[in-house]
């Protein structure tokens, strides 16, 4: 206590649109596996966009997880939540605590974001009961379901988590985010382990209220794996994704006395808000928010802007992607040739809200942890304001020791998160 | 309704609740459905809404107050299907 503790990644798990495990995710990033597909509900509800990323977990897959008990309690962001925390767990050495067994893991903790949550809950069925005069056959489970915190509350019981357990919400920063508090509380001594991510369900109630505002893409319905295309001149709008990304951060103390293995060190991070002033609003971010939040994590770090060599951006597919790309020139203070490689996940796996920090952390440790740095799809039409950039905007997959990497995620109400991963 | 096929029924209703599945192999009238099946007490309504649909009948509040084995869900069930 008293001192910074150094943190380290030593378990990571995922639920992606195109694919789960971490050797399944590293495997569809290189390649550039899409995980959009064509939605037939979507099309039968008349939306514009009718593509989205929703993880192919069957109910076989469910099973192997949970009992029925569990199940009858979960909705969809807390199955990839919970999928996402146990294969993190079980990647971090440690053992499932069985139902009946009434030890505590006193020593581990979990921040679990997610973006809306039980949307599916309440639209499937508290909704129409309620308005229907059923409030009675609603039955015991929706509560649990359809509160914030249901995400984290359910993986602190499967893994009888002693620490603190709860959920943050910012939005699409919220995966990100929880990365940094969780770094935040173990580098100040306040726990030694943390699980952090985020979650977030499939439901098209969640994905209605974005198509409302038009800023989905709706061009590509015939075409769903070049649906999503971030950094590209024809995009139309981000595809909507869902899944969970979760890693076990650790104080290097704890990481070393038990010998676990470790995928790479978290060395700074911060989270901050543009206020919705100057060119920020609800939905669009002040870049002077974000270019302090980028030089805020350089300074928590003790680095340079020269010393980031790879981005796993935001950049989701929309107009701001070239904005976000002018944002990370100015805060690292270099020249558009000079900045270093940016990927984007997204173009495989939509944009999935509040789980996105998670899964694109995952992303983004594998990338530091196996050396390479995934090229980012569908934007072979570069968008035109991004031409000076061209050679620094990693396209095709490429094998590449990545010393530190820059991760940053931007959400609705003007809030942005960055956290820097340093190869161990 | 026989008792012997609202057992039955009762069982298999509970079976994704109960978290001790060797004591439910073995149930017997007298097994206490939250004690020795190991129900989570909060799921009492959601086992008292699948009986209503199962059997087609309406357990009101009172009712299902008085259900606490096996053997309590049974006759309940009967006297309701009457």
């Amino acid at each position: 206590m008293g001192t910074r503790q150094r943190v380290v990644i030593t378990g990571m798990g995922v639920v992606a649109p195109n694919g789960h495990g971490l050797d399944d995710f590293e495997t569809a990033l290189r390649t550039g596996r899409s995980g959009i597909r064509f939605q037939q509900h979507l099309a039968d509800l008349k939306f514009g966009c009718q593509v989205g990323g929703i993880p192919q977990i069957t109910e076989e897959i469910k099973h192997a997880y949970f009992s029925d008990e569990l199940l009858l309690a979960m909705n969809s962001s807390m199955i990839y939540a919970s999928i996402a925390a146990v294969d993190c767990w079980k990647d971090a050495g440690l053992s499932v605590p069985g139902s009946g067994d009434d030890e505590v893991d006193w020593d581990t903790g979990a921040i679990i974001g997610t973006g809306i949550g039980g949307a599916d809950t309440l639209g499937d069925w508290v909704v129409p009961k309620v308005n229907s005069g059923n409030v009675r056959r609603i039955g015991s489970t929706s509560v649990e379901q359809t509160m914030s915190s249901s995400v984290s509350a359910r993986v602190g019981g499967l893994l009888a988590l002693g620490g603190q357990v709860t959920t943050n919400s910012s939005a699409c920063t919220t995966g990100t985010e929880a990365v940094i508090m969780a770094y935040r509380a173990i580098r100040d001594g306040q726990s030694k382990r943390m699980l952090a991510g985020g979650a977030e369900g499939h439901s098209h109630y969640i994905w209605a209220g974005f198509d409302a505002m038009r800023v989905l893409g709706r061009h590509s319905n015939d075409r769903p794996d070049r649906a999503s295309r971030p950094l590209s001149a024809s995009t139309s709008g981000f595809i909507p994704g869902s899944g969970a990304g979760i890693l076990m951060l650790e104080s290097l103390e704890s990481a070393l006395s038990r010998g676990a293995k470790i995928y790479a060190e978290v060395v700074g991070g911060h989270v901050n808000s543009g206020g919705q002033r100057g060119k920020g609003s609800m939905t669009a971010p002040n870049p002077v928010g974000v270019r302090r939040c980028i030089t805020a994590a350089l300074l928590d770090a003790g680095i340079e802007g020269s010393s980031i060599d790879a981005v796993n951006g935001h950049l989701t597919g929309t107009m701001a992607d070239p904005l976000e790309i002018e944002n990370w020139r100015a805060a690292l203070n270099v020249a558009p040739d000079r900045i270093p490689l940016v990927n984007a996940t997204k173009g495989m796996i939509g944009h999935a809200l509040g789980a996105a920090g998670g899964i694109e952390c995952v992303a983004s440790v594998l990338q530091v942890s196996r050396g390479f740095i995934h090229g980012s799809v569908n934007c072979e039409d570069l968008h035109p304001d991004l031409e000076a950039f061209t050679t620094r905007l990693v396209r095709e997959t490429v094998e590449y020791p990545v010393k530190i990497l820059a991760k940053a995620s931007f959400g609705f109400g003007d809030v942005n998160g960055c956290v820097l991963f340093q190869h161990y | 309704m026989d008792t012997k096929e609202a057992f039955d029924k009762v069982v298999a209703i509970i079976g994704p609740f109960a978290k001790n599945a060797d004591a439910l192999k073995t149930a017997t009238r007298e097994t206490k459905i939250l004690a020795d099946l190991g129900v989570n007490s909060a799921r009492l309504v959601d086992i008292i809404l699948a009986f209503e649909d199962e059997f087609n009948i309406a357990i009101d509040d009172d009712t299902a107050d008085k259900i606490s084995t096996l053997g309590d869900a049974v006759d309940q069930i009967v006297a309701l299907t009457k």
